[in-house]
């Protein structure tokens, strides 16, 4: 039932005591405000740094080759070897556990000074040689034409994929390069496709030129030399335990000491997400801890200011029992009081930090290498530490009540 | 109106005991006015709080308005505070933040009477003891005499059956004192039942009974020809 008389009584006794009313809301404010940008902000840097990885599937490694550093097989150490086509197919038959493979060859013969031309303009590009799954490890965010597809790896076209980089410096009016031919080191390719790099710790992807495997092997005489190859885990697997194995089959096969550490070069995306997500709890738990702090002084404040006003209260009290107050009606008021105060209060606590948050964001958002990304917290987060506080603050104003009840009316009125 | 029978009470702090009232026999008639005079300590204000059912007694027997007072649970007792019994007290005990008005009516809402009614009521009563226009003054703003008299219309608003007043004069110069008592004798002419503490002479002379109080028992018990 709304009774419309208490809420007024409430609302006398909050606004008529206004100096204790704003400093036990302002414990509330504050409590709040500080949990929600403390936990937006942790939660913006993992979303910012969450973004560096954007681009690549969580799930991928990479395996390239490198001087041996033991004699094995009657090999000497320090012998530069490559994997070859022939690595790619065995693997693929004999761990079902890849998802995907993709070799690549880099053009590193190829990237000499302006070794890209188009009509009169020219630039220095490097070549990657790919296969069309490639796009499954690694996002690519096509503004024109397509990626690489399995008929230009299987007929080795002469076409290529290039980054925006290579696209300003080639079409620097915005003309749709798709369609066009550039020479490359000499050989002519045709543009199908431009793609866009929206991560900016990739920036050295801008300007890659992508060709197909096989006429990056043919046109540039590569033979049928891998230089390294990513490869995703199927789900269920873990990629450090597959690329272990991978790479155990790799040394067999190119007579490499099983037991050499040098060998091969690996890159382990998996791993280092999961170092990534490991500081994040870190954080996650610290902002926690911090952010329950401070909501544990703002419940501490209200207690002492509750305490603070009980003799105040108690006199008050003492005077409304005289005159026929019963104990319900008291504890019905002052909880009321206490749960309107720190509500209001921690309703405005959470809208100032989560306003703080969006203008964070928004001006975050302005650079793209900002390290908090969107910083914010999510509703049930908010509404539980609103719910705690509420509840401290019912326990606050219920203090004072009880204590007030339990004395003689007599010795309330008197203070004591 | 009241009874009282072999009535003790004693404080106790700490180790120390402390026996205010002895043995306390008393009666007092319906639209009785009478005084309770004793020097300080004497146990005057403590028999007072206990017939306010503010105060527990330790033994005897109190019966107010015929029912027996003991261990009384708390909603009872409000009830019985806010229809039997008003109080008035020395330092008036206004609630700071309401005005003149609010203070008086607070009793009624006890009662859930509806605001307007109240409101309405308390400016009768108000009214009566001549300060319907300062109904809306907040007590700071009132002298004492006005205070004492909003305190007065607050324990009448309630049509009590019995006024206790805690030296309801102790706060005040003579003539506002006996302004006061002027309003309570004439509360007390229209039957209802007064029961005053007091140390002045002057005060308790113009009540029906003096009940002098001596190391918490009844000394003597005078009653007033004149009156």
């Amino acid at each position: 039932m709304f009774d419309i008389d208490l809420y007024r009584e409430v609302w006398q006794a909050i606004s008529k005591n206004r100096l204790r009313s704003t400093l036990t809301a302002f414990g509330v404010l504050w409590g709040i405000f500080m949990l929600v940008v403390l936990h937006g902000a942790g939660n913006g840097l993992e979303n910012g740094i969450t973004k560096n990885f954007s681009g690549f599937a969580t799930n991928s490694a990479f395996i390239w080759a490198e001087k041996t550093s033991k004699p094995y097989k009657g090999f000497k150490e320090g012998r530069q070897w490559s994997m070859s086509n022939k690595d790619i197919v065995a693997l693929k038959q004999e761990v079902p556990e890849i998802e995907y493979i993709v070799p690549r060859l880099n053009g590193w013969r190829q990237n000499g000074q302006n070794n890209t031309l188009y009509k009169d303009r020219y630039g220095t590009f490097s070549y990657k040689g790919d296969y069309p799954d490639l796009a499954k490890v690694q996002a690519f965010d096509m503004i024109h034409g397509r990626f690489l597809n399995e008929i230009d790896l299987a007929e080795s076209r002469k076409v290529c994929v290039i980054g925006p980089r290579v696209a300003e410096v080639l079409f620097p009016h915005g003309e749709n390069p798709v369609g066009e031919y550039i020479r490359m080191s000499g050989v002519y390719f045709k543009i199908v496709g431009v793609f866009n790099v929206s991560n900016s710790n990739r920036n050295d992807r801008r300007q890659e030129i992508h060709i197909p495997f096989t006429t990056m092997q043919k046109a540039f005489n590569y033979g049928d030399i891998v230089h390294y190859f990513a490869f995703t885990a199927h789900e269920g697997n873990k990629v450090s335990v597959l690329e272990n194995k991978i790479m155990d089959i790799v040394k067999e096969r190119n007579n490499v000491a099983p037991d050499d550490p040098q060998a091969i070069g690996h890159f382990n995306v998996e791993t280092r997400y999961e170092q990534m997500s490991k500081l994040f709890q870190g954080i996650d738990i610290l902002t926690f801890i911090v952010g329950l702090g401070t909501l544990l002084a703002g419940v501490i404040g209200i207690s002492n200011i509750m305490l603070v006003v009980v003799k105040e209260r108690t006199v008050e009290i003492g005077i409304k029992r005289a005159i026929g107050a019963t104990p319900l009606s008291i504890i019905k008021q002052i909880m009321i009081e206490s749960v309107i105060l720190t509500l209001s209060a921690g309703y405005i606590g959470l809208t100032l930090g989560i306003l703080l948050n969006e203008g964070l964001g928004a001006i975050m958002a302005q650079n793209p290498d900002s390290v908090l990304l969107n910083p914010g917290i999510d509703l049930k987060t908010g509404l539980i530490s609103l719910a705690v506080i509420v509840t401290s603050g019912a326990m606050a104003g219920l203090l004072p009540a009880t204590r007030a009840i339990k004395v003689k009316p007599i010795d309330a009125i008197r203070g004591e | 109106m009241v009874k009282i029978e072999q009535l003790h009470k004693s404080y106790i702090t700490g180790k120390n005991s402390l026996h205010v009232l002895k043995g306390i026999d008393l009666y007092v008639e319906e639209g009785e006015m009478v005084s309770i005079m004793g020097s300080s300590g004497s146990g005057k204000s403590t028999l007072l709080n206990i017939l306010g059912i503010l105060d527990t007694y330790d033994e005897g027997s109190y019966y107010l308005a015929g029912e027996l007072v003991r261990n009384m649970n708390e909603k009872k007792a409000a009830l019985y505070r806010n229809r039997t019994l008003g109080f008035i007290f020395q330092q008036f005990n206004l609630i700071p933040f309401k005005n003149a008005l609010e203070n008086v009516a607070l009793p009624l809402y006890y009662q859930k009477v509806s605001r307007k009614k109240r409101n309405q009521v308390a400016l009768e009563y108000l009214d009566k003891v001549g300060l319907k226009d300062w109904a809306h003054h907040m007590p700071n703003e009132l002298s004492g005499g006005q205070k004492q008299r909003v305190a007065i219309a607050r324990a009448l608003i309630s049509k009590p059956k019995i006024i206790l007043a805690d030296e309801p004069t102790g706060a005040l110069d003579s003539v506002t004192s006996y302004e006061v008592m002027n309003i309570l004798k004439e509360v007390n002419n229209e039957g209802i039942t007064m029961m005053i503490v007091t140390h002045e002479h002057d005060i308790s002379e113009m009540t029906q009974r003096v009940i002098h109080l001596k190391d918490g028992l009844i000394e003597k018990n005078i009653t007033n020809r004149h009156n």
